[in-house]
């Protein structure tokens, strides 16, 4: 072979397992499956539901960049 | 007609002004030759994070989506909202899934996930299967975009009986399968700035402009309250109870782990640039849940503002048009306009990419497989450009001829079809541990039993005694339960174990198994890597 090989990539990783933590929270009802405490009129089950948009994205920009 | 005529003013202009940009995007990002799939069908591979971001998010957040979500927290309420804990959890859920499918995609010249299947597992039997779920999972959502179009159009007055009436549509989707036809994946692209931009214009104001009008978020949520507390039907509220949380969470699981196994995902994905873009929008594209999240909510807008949706002409309410009913009710009329060509727009982009994906899947894993095995790049991007003519006035077809409750009820037995390829396609990416006839054996009794499952559950609302929705009740299968959990769950368990089981006979009884046509740095690769006709002339000199 006179091609010269592709460096040897991989895409383990220990900050890949904070990706568990968007994936576990939304899929547990008891943490957002009430009323009270509202926000801005929201409902517990709604402004959190929504929050937790955001834990997605904190969680995916950190991996991304952990293993540029 | 005429209390509509601005309305329909500015939705024909905007859609005008789109589909003109639909032809112009032929020479977007000009190639030397549009005639091969790469081009076509995938935009040259070349997107990089804005342009992926735009087309990703007008792919999977379609006009559909738009209308039949809040139309379902209209209905029943908290239920409805399980779109948001689904589009939350599947970025994280494919994140190291996708990066791998777009570099085995990348070195192997790979257009459709049944051509991964095909040189992972050898087996053209399994990728056939992988390509014809894909497609009659894809065909009803395409059909379902109309059902988009079509809710806004009835609401601006354009309904009645007879062709005239279908007039609109189908010149609309006639003009989309000219720009589609001879722009590619391209035009998609470049309109999904317009919708996108449209979109997220429309829903600021309308989170921002009604609850103001109609005297807050506390009035909303209230009203929501009262209605269904005054309801007789067991399920809804603005609140899960007991029975239905299972299913909300195994619907929102569900939902994730197919969204990303559709054939039109795929197609998004694979015409990025590289490996970061692909990285970065898992990041960004969460903006369309919250967007999405904010659009649910117009469900409990119209109850509180008390819209009725539109009747249709066998007298039954058409549920899909609350939210065209919505802003006819509370925008000023050029606005509501603008909001309506939205959501017009919004159905023109996925239809487009839909139609593609399912064009590319019969161009490479049924024509060029058992038709034309020698076929050119040129020749496939021929067949591709007509398959996507086909299919959609097949869709155009399904809509007017026949009840649109039938499309919707396809789309979700297309759900769970769809997450019967996860074995083969996900799990295939990481491992290739299962044998080829565990796998064809897994989507049989898989593929069965979502059937089964579907076939039982009963919807008294729309008149369904079979094929009612997709929450299945566990007291069926004798527990003493008032649970219910969403069919594919329970169908994608049963594919998994017997793949498992059929994988030990399989290897027991000694039968053959296909070749893998990978390696292991092939899932790694990334933009500039030799692909595998450039090895292969590296190779021979």
């Amino acid at each position: 072979m006179t091609s010269e090989k592709p460096p040897v990539r991989s895409d383990r990783s220990p900050w890949n397992w904070l990706l568990l933590l968007p994936i576990a929270v939304p899929l547990l009802p008891f943490l957002y499956n009430a009323d009270e405490p509202r926000l801005l009129g929201f409902p517990l089950f709604y402004w959190l539901q929504l929050a937790f948009i955001l834990l997605g994205v904190v969680s995916t920009t950190l991996v991304y960049r952990m293993t540029r | 007609m005429s209390e509509h005529i601005v309305e329909i003013v500015i939705f024909t202009a905007l859609f005008v002004l789109v589909s003109a940009m639909g032809f112009v995007a032929a020479r977007w990002r000009r190639p030397a030759d549009l005639a091969s799939l790469n081009e076509w069908g995938l935009g040259g591979r070349n997107f990089g994070s804005w342009i992926t971001w735009f087309l990703v998010g007008g792919d999977l957040y379609t006009a559909y989506t738009f209308v039949a979500v809040p139309a379902l927290l209209f209905g029943a309420g908290a239920t409805g909202f399980f779109a948001v804990p689904y589009t939350v959890i599947v970025y994280p859920l494919v994140f190291l899934v996708l990066i791998r499918l777009w570099s085995v995609s990348h070195v192997h010249s790979l257009v459709t996930p049944a051509d991964f299947v095909r040189v992972r597992f050898g087996s053209p039997t399994l990728a056939l299967l992988v390509a014809i779920t894909g497609i009659v999972a894809t065909m009803p959502y395409i059909a379902l975009q109309l059902v988009g179009i079509e809710a806004v159009l009835t609401t601006m007055g354009v309904q009645g009986a007879g062709f005239l009436s279908d007039l609109p549509l189908i010149i609309a989707f006639v003009i989309l399968a000219a720009y589609t036809y001879q722009s590619g994946l391209r035009a998609p692209a470049l309109i999904a700035f317009v919708k996108d931009v449209l979109i997220y214009i429309v829903i600021l104001v309308a989170v921002i402009y009604i609850p103001a009008r109609l005297g807050g978020w506390d009035v909303i949520f209230g009203r929501a309250q009262e209605k269904f507390a005054a309801s007789p039907a067991p399920g809804d509220g603005i609140l899960l109870n007991a029975g239905n949380q299972l299913n909300y969470i195994t619907l929102a699981l569900g939902s994730a782990l197919a969204l990303f196994l559709y054939p039109h995902s795929i197609t998004g994905v694979l015409a990025a640039k590289n490996r970061n873009v692909i990285k970065r929008n898992m990041s960004a594209l969460p903006a369309y849940s919250l967007l999405l999240g904010l659009i649910a909510l117009l469900g409990y807008m119209a109850i509180a503002a008390g819209v009725k949706p539109s009747v249709g002409e066998n007298g039954k309410p058409l549920t899909n048009t609350v939210v065209p009913n919505l802003f006819d009710a509370v925008f000023p009329d050029w606005f509501a306009g603008v909001a309506f060509a939205a959501v017009g727009i919004g159905a023109l982009v996925p239809a487009a990419i839909m139609s593609i994906a399912a064009a590319n899947l019969f161009t490479r894993n049924i024509y060029r497989e058992y038709l034309n095995k020698d076929a050119t790049d040129a020749q496939e991007a021929n067949v591709s450009k007509i398959t996507s003519l086909v299919v959609k006035v097949g869709a155009v077809l399904f809509i007017l001829l026949i009840d649109p409750q039938f499309s919707i009820d396809l789309q979700l037995i297309g759900g769970v079809i769809i997450l019967q390829t996860l074995p083969s396609v996900a799990i295939g990416l990481f491992t290739r541990w299962f044998h080829k006839a565990g796998l064809i054996a897994g989507w049989v009794a898989g593929m069965g039993t979502g059937m089964v499952l579907l076939y039982n559950i009963s919807n008294p609302a729309i008149d369904h005694a079979h094929f009612g929705g997709s929450a299945f009740p566990l007291e069926k299968l004798g527990l003493d339960t008032k649970m219910t959990i969403y069919a594919g769950f329970l169908a994608i368990i049963v594919n998994l174990v017997v793949a498992v089981l059929g994988t030990w006979l399989a290897r027991a009884l000694k039968v053959p198994d296909g070749p893998d046509g990978t390696r292991p740095d092939h899932y790694t690769a990334d933009e500039g890597d030799p692909r595998i006709k450039d090895l292969d002339l590296s190779g021979s000199t």
